[in-house]
C-alpha cells in the first residue's frame, strides 16, 4: 500500500461512559483500564506532593546560610522527595501506562489476574499511606531514600522515621511484585492470534522486561528490609560493627536492587518513545530488532553494574575496574536506541504534535544524563563527582529528561484514547515550553554547583562556596517548573470538561488499541483482532481494526470488594510495624487472610 | 585558572566559546573563586583524576553535539508538508545499526583503558616512608591523629607540601566520607573498615574539604580545613605539638577560663595537652587557638562565635553532641578568653 487513511473512521463511542458509576465500583473495580486511572490519579497527588517537597527544598538552598527548614525537617524533606517521585510517583505512573495499554496493545480484554491486579494497586495505596502518615506523625524519615546502614540502626536513628521507611517500601514492594507477575503472565499469554512476540509493539516490550527486572530486583531489597527489621526490632547486627555486622552489606544489597531499579523507571520511558516517534514521523521504528535486543541487553547488564554507587566506599582497585567497565558496557546498548529513535526521526513525515515534542526533548536530555553517567562511570573521575550536585544533575536528566518527559509526551498522546477528549494543544505547548526551559534551569546549573564542590543532602552551605548565584537560577527553574504543572493541571481541566470529541485513532498510529472506540468499552474489543504484522492499522487496515460487535455475551470478570479487604490487612499490618504492636499486626494478618480465603471462594460470575 | 600548569585552556576557550557558553563560565578564569572546585587540583591524585575527567568529557561533549545536531536538523528537515506522500517505510539497515553499536563500544573502550590505569595508580598501597595521618570521623567532626607523630588534632589537617601523605580513613560511628576537592577525589569513612587515600600537594595554601556522605542532623556542618604549610613550617608546627606550652596566666580572665575549663564538664569530653584536661569523646583543644574555624567548618574562630557556640552548642549545631551547659556569661568568656589563649 502507498498511501495510508488519515484520520480515523468514526467509531460510536459508548453510549454511557465507562468510567461511570460511584465509589464503590471504583474500589471494587477489577478492570484494567479504571485499576490504571486510580494508579494515575494517585500517583500524581504524590507526585504533587514529591514536588512541594522539591520547592522547599529549592527554596530553602536558594541564598547560602538560609534558615528557612531546620536541618531536620531538610533531612526529611530530600528523603521523602526522593522516596516519593521514585516509588509513588514514577513507579505508579509506569503502571497506569502497564494497565491501561498492554491488554489493548495486544488485544486481550483484560489482564490475566484482575482481581490481583485491584490488590496490586491497593497494596500500592497502603504502602503510600504508611509511609505519607509519618508526616503526621511527626516522624517523617531522615536518612535518604537508600536508607545508608548504619545511620538506620536504633542507635542512630532511635525514633521511628525509619520504621515507617522501611515498613512502606515492604508493603509497596508487595503490591511491585504482584504487579510484575501479572503483567509478565499476560504478556507471555493473552497476546491476540498472530501477535507473536517479535510482531509486540516495542512498549509490551519494554513493560516486559521492567516487570522481569521488578520480579528479580525486588526481592533483593525485600531481603535487605527484612535484615534492616531485623537490627531494628529483635537487637540483630546484620549492619553493625560493633557486633561484627557489615554496613558495606546493606549497600550490596540495596544497589543490587537500587540500579535495576533505575532501569524499572526509565525502560517504560523507552518503549512510549518507541510507541510515539514512529507515529508522528509516519515510519516504523528503525531497527525494531536492536530496540528489543538493546532493551534486553541494558536489563541483563543492569544487574551487573550496582557497585558503582560504590567507588568511594573502598571496595579495593580490582572490584573498581570490573565494575567501571560492565557500566560503561551498558552504555553502548543504551547508545544503541538513542541512534535509533534518531533515525526513526530521519526520512520521516513529522507533525510536531505536542506528544512528539515530549518525544525530541525527550532525546536531548536523556542522552545528557546518558552522557554525564559516563562520567561517573569512571571511578577517579567518579571520587570527585559521587555525592556531589553532579550526580543530581544526572539522575534528574535521566529521570526528569528522560522518564517523566516521556510520560507526560505518552500522556498527550493516550489521553484522546483513555478519556475520550483531546488535549488542548496550544495549552499543552505552552507547557512543554515551560517545562523544558524550567527543567534545564532548575539542573543545568546543577552540573556546576557539583563540580564546584557542593555535596549533596546538605541543608545549608557556606557563602564562601561561591555558589549562591548558581543556587538561585536553579531554585528560580523550579519555580518555572511548578508554573509549568499548574497550567498541566489547568489544561486537563479545560479539556476533560470541554475538550474535543476524540475519534478511534485521531494520529493515524498503527497499534491495536487505536482501533477501538475512545474510551474503550468495558470489554475491550468486541471480537479478538487477528493480527499479522507489527503495525496493524498501518499494514492491514483490512484485515484487522475497528470490528462490528455490541460486546453482548463477552465474559467479563465480576467486581470484588476483596482484593481491597485484602490490602487493608497489609495496611494494618503496617501500622502494627510501625507502632511495634502485636495485636494490630495480627489484626492485620487476620484481615488479609480472610480477604485472600473469601477472594478465593468468590464465585466466578 | 588560577594554576595553569596542568590547565588546557587553548582547546577548552576555543571549543566551549564556540559551542558552550555556559561552559566557559565554568571553566575559564574562575577557579580561583570556588573554595572547593574538584576542577582545580592542587595534588598530584587531583590532577590524575582532572586529567581523566577531561578526556571523557571531550569525548562526550563531542558526542552530544552530535546527537543534538541529527536531532535538530532531522525534525526541521523531515517536517511534514501538506500533502507530503507517505514516506519511505524503512524498517531498519543492519550494517548501519552493527557500525553504531561498534563505534560507542570503541570509544568507551578508549575512556576503559585510562580509567583502568588511573584506577590502579591512583590506590597504591600506603607505604611507610609517607607521612601517616589517620583521619577519624565522628558525627559532626574530624579527629586527625598522627602516629609517627603522636599528634593528635581536629578539624585542621596539617600537611607538609610536597611529601606523599597516606591518609587512613575510619570512622567512630557512621559513615562519613573524606572530601578536600581541590586534593583529590573523596573516599568514605566506613566504621569497621579501614580505608586510604595518598597524595601530595603541591601548593602550600588553606583548602576546604567537607564530610560527602549524607551521616544524619547536621552532615551540612561537618567541615575541615587542610592545612598545607611549607616543610619548614610544618616542622615547627610539628614541635609545638610535641612540647605544648603550658597555659598562659599573665591574662587573669584566661586564668579563671583555664581553672573553669579544668574543674567542669569539659574534661570530661576534651583533651587539651599539657593540661590535666584528658578527655576523649570531643575534639582535641591542643593549640585551640589555630584552628581556623568552630564546630567543624562552621563559622571562623572568633571569639565572639566562640561565645555564641559556648552558650548553646545545639542552637548553633543542630544534634551536636555538646550539651547545652548553661555557662553564665563570665564563664563564657573566661573560656573564650582561656581558649583563645591557647595559640
Amino acid at each position: 500500500m502507498t498511501t495510508r487513511a488519515m484520520g480515523a473512521t468514526a467509531a460510536a463511542a459508548p453510549a454511557v461512559s465507562p468510567y461511570a458509576g460511584g465509589v464503590w465500583s471504583w474500589i471494587t473495580t477489577v478492570d484494567h483500564k479504571r485499576i490504571a486511572i486510580l494508579y494515575g490519579v494517585s500517583a500524581f497527588v504524590f507526585f504533587l506532593l514529591g514536588g512541594i517537597e522539591a520547592l522547599i527544598i529549592r527554596t530553602q538552598l536558594a541564598v547560602p546560610n538560609n534558615d528557612l527548614v531546620t536541618a531536620q525537617t531538610y533531612n526529611e524533606l530530600f528523603t521523602m522527595h526522593g522516596t516519593t517521585m521514585i516509588f509513588l510517583a514514577i513507579m505508579p505512573l509506569n503502571a497506569m501506562y502497564f494497565n491501561y495499554l498492554v491488554p489493548l496493545m495486544i488485544g486481550a480484554r483484560d489482564v490475566a489476574f484482575p482481581r490481583l491486579n485491584a490488590f496490586s494497586y491497593w497494596v500500592f495505596l497502603a504502602g503510600a499511606l504508611v509511609l505519607n502518615w509519618s508526616w503526621i506523625a511527626g516522624a517523617a524519615p531522615d536518612t535518604g531514600w537508600f536508607g545508608y546502614a548504619n545511620l538506620t540502626s536504633p542507635q542512630y536513628s532511635p525514633g521511628k522515621s525509619v520504621d515507617y521507611w522501611l515498613v512502606g517500601l515492604q508493603i509497596l514492594g508487595v503490591s511491585s511484585l504482584a504487579s510484575a507477575f501479572n503483567f509478565i503472565v499476560t504478556i507471555v499469554n493473552l497476546r491476540a492470534p498472530g501477535m507473536r512476540l517479535m510482531r509486540m509493539p516495542p512498549f509490551v516490550w519494554m513493560t516486559l522486561i521492567t516487570n522481569v527486572l521488578v520480579a528479580l530486583a525486588f526481592p533483593v531489597v525485600t531481603v535487605a528490609l527484612i535484615l534492616l527489621t531485623f537490627d531494628r526490632y529483635f537487637g540483630t547486627h546484620f549492619y553493625i560493627p560493633q557486633g561484627g555486622g557489615d554496613p558495606v552489606l546493606w549497600q550490596h544489597l540495596f544497589w543490587v536492587f537500587g540500579h535495576p531499579e533505575v532501569y524499572i523507571l526509565i525502560l517504560p520511558a523507552f518503549g512510549i518513545i518507541s510507541e510515539v516517534l514512529p507515529t508522528f514521523a509516519r515510519k516504523p521504528l528503525f531497527g525494531y530488532p536492536f530496540v528489543i535486543l538493546s532493551g534486553i541487553g541494558i536489563a541483563v547488564l543492569g544487574f551487573g553494574v550496582w557497585a558503582h554507587h560504590m567507588f568511594a566506599v573502598g571496595m579495593g582497585p580490582l572490584a573498581d575496574a570490573i565494575f567501571a567497565v560492565t557500566t560503561m558496557a551498558i552504555a553502548i546498548p543504551t547508545g544503541v536506541k538513542i541512534f535509533n529513535w534518531l533515525a526513526t526521526l530521519w526520512g520521516g513525515s513529522i507533525a510536531m504534535r505536542t506528544p512528539l515534542l515530549y518525544g525530541v526533548a525527550f532525546i536531548a536530555m536523556f542522552t545528557m544524563g546518558g552522557l554525564s553517567g559516563v562520567h561517573h562511570a569512571s571511578p577517579p573521575a567518579d571520587l570527585q563527582q559521587t555525592d556531589t550536585y553532579y550526580i543530581v544533575a544526572h539522575f534528574h536528566y535521566v529521570l526528569f529528561g528522560g522518564a517523566l518527559f516521556a510520560l507526560l509526551g505518552g500522556f498527550h498522546y493516550w489521553f484522546p484514547k483513555m478519556t475520550g477528549k483531546m488535549l488542548d494543544e496550544k495549552l499543552g505547548k505552552v507547557v512543554f515550553w515551560l517545562a523544558l526551559i524550567g527543567f534545564n534551569l532548575t539542573f543545568f546549573p546543577m552540573h556546576m554547583i557539583g563540580l564546584l564542590g557542593m555535596p549533596r543532602r546538605i541543608y545549608t552551605y557556606h557563602e564562601e562556596l561561591g555558589l549562591g548565584g548558581l543556587n538561585m537560577a536553579s531554585t528560580i527553574g523550579a519555580f518555572v517548573l511548578m508554573l509549568a504543572f499548574l497550567v498541566f493541571i489547568w489544561t486537563l481541566m479545560k479539556s476533560l470538561r470541554s475538550g474535543d470529541r476524540a475519534p478511534v485513532n485521531p494520529w493515524d498510529a498503527p497499534t491495536l488499541e487505536w482501533s477501538i472506540p475512545s474510551p474503550p468499552p468495558a470489554y475491550n474489543f468486541a471480537v479478538v483482532p487477528t493480527v499479522q504484522s507489527r503495525y496493524p492499522l498501518w499494514e492491514e487496515r483490512s484485515q484487522t481494526g475497528v470490528t462490528a460487535g455490541d460486546g453482548h455475551g463477552i465474559h467479563l470478570p465480576n467486581p470484588s470488594f476483596w482484593p481491597a479487604f485484602a490490602a487493608v490487612g497489609l495496611l494494618a499490618m503496617g501500622a502494627g510495624g510501625v507502632s511495634h504492636s502485636v495485636p494490630v499486626f495480627l489484626t492485620g494478618v487476620g484481615i488479609m487472610l480472610a480477604g485472600f480465603f473469601a477472594w478465593a471462594f468468590e464465585p466466578a460470575s | 585558572m588560577a594554576h595553569g600548569t596542568y590547565a588546557r585552556p587553548g582547546r577548552v576557550r576555543f571549543l566551549s566559546g564556540v559551542v558552550l557558553p555556559a561552559l566557559t563560565i565554568l571553566l575559564s578564569g574562575c577557579a580561583g573563586e570556588y573554595v572547593q572546585n574538584a576542577m582545580d587540583p592542587h595534588s598530584d591524585f587531583a590532577h590524575t583524576i582532572n586529567d581523566l575527567f577531561w578526556t571523557i568529557i571531550w569525548w562526550s561533549i563531542v558526542i552530544f553535539i552530535l546527537v543534538e545536531v541529527l536531532l535538530i536538523y532531522a525534525i526541521f528537515r523531515f517536517r511534514r508538508r501538506p500533502g507530503q506522500p507517505l514516506p519511505a517505510q524503512v524498517h531498519g539497515n543492519t550494517r548501519i545499526e552493527i557500525a553504531w553499536t561498534l563505534a560507542p563500544a570503541l570509544i568507551l573502550a578508549s575512556v576503559a583503558v585510562p580509567t583502568v590505569q588511573t584506577i590502579f595508580d591512583t590506590q597504591a598501597p600506603p607505604a611507610e616512608e609517607n607521612l601517616q595521618v589517620r583521619a577519624i570521623g565522628h558525627q559532626w567532626w574530624w579527629e586527625f591523629r598522627y602516629p609517627q607523630l603522636d599528634i593528635v588534632t581536629a578539624n585542621d589537617l596539617w600537611l607538609p607540601r610536597g611529601r606523599k601523605v597516606d591518609i587512613a580513613l575510619e570512622s567512630a560511628d557512621v559513615i562519613h566520607s573524606f572530601w578536600a576537592p581541590k586534593l583529590g577525589g573523596k573516599r568514605d569513612l566506613v566504621p569497621g573498615h579501614v580505608n586510604h587515600i595518598s597524595l601530595t600537594p603541591q601548593v602550600a595554601d588553606l583548602f576546604w574539604g567537607q564530610c560527602a556522605e549524607f551521616c544524619g542532623a547536621s552532615h551540612a556542618n561537618m567541615g575541615f580545613r587542610v592545612v598545607v604549610a611549607e616543610p619548614a613550617e610544618f616542622d615547627r608546627w610539628v614541635q609545638d605539638f610535641k612540647a605544648p606550652k603550658p597555659p598562659d596566666t599573665t591574662d587573669p580572665l584566661a586564668a579563671k577560663g583555664a581553672q573553669a575549663f579544668i574543674t567542669s564538664a569539659c574534661i570530661g569530653c576534651h583533651r587539651i595537652a599539657g593540661t590535666p584536661a584528658a578527655g576523649v569523646i570531643g575534639p582535641d583543644l591542643t593549640y585551640f587557638a589555630r584552628r581556623h574555624t568552630i564546630a567543624a567548618g562552621m563559622m571562623p574562630n572568633t571569639p565572639e562565635n566562640l561565645a555564641r557556640w559556648l552558650r548553646n552548642p545545639p542552637a548553633v549545631k543542630p544534634g551536636s553532641k555538646m550539651p547545652n551547659l548553661n555557662l553564665n556569661d563570665e564563664t563564657v568568656q573566661a573560656l573564650v578568653a582561656y581558649l583563645g589563649s591557647l595559640k
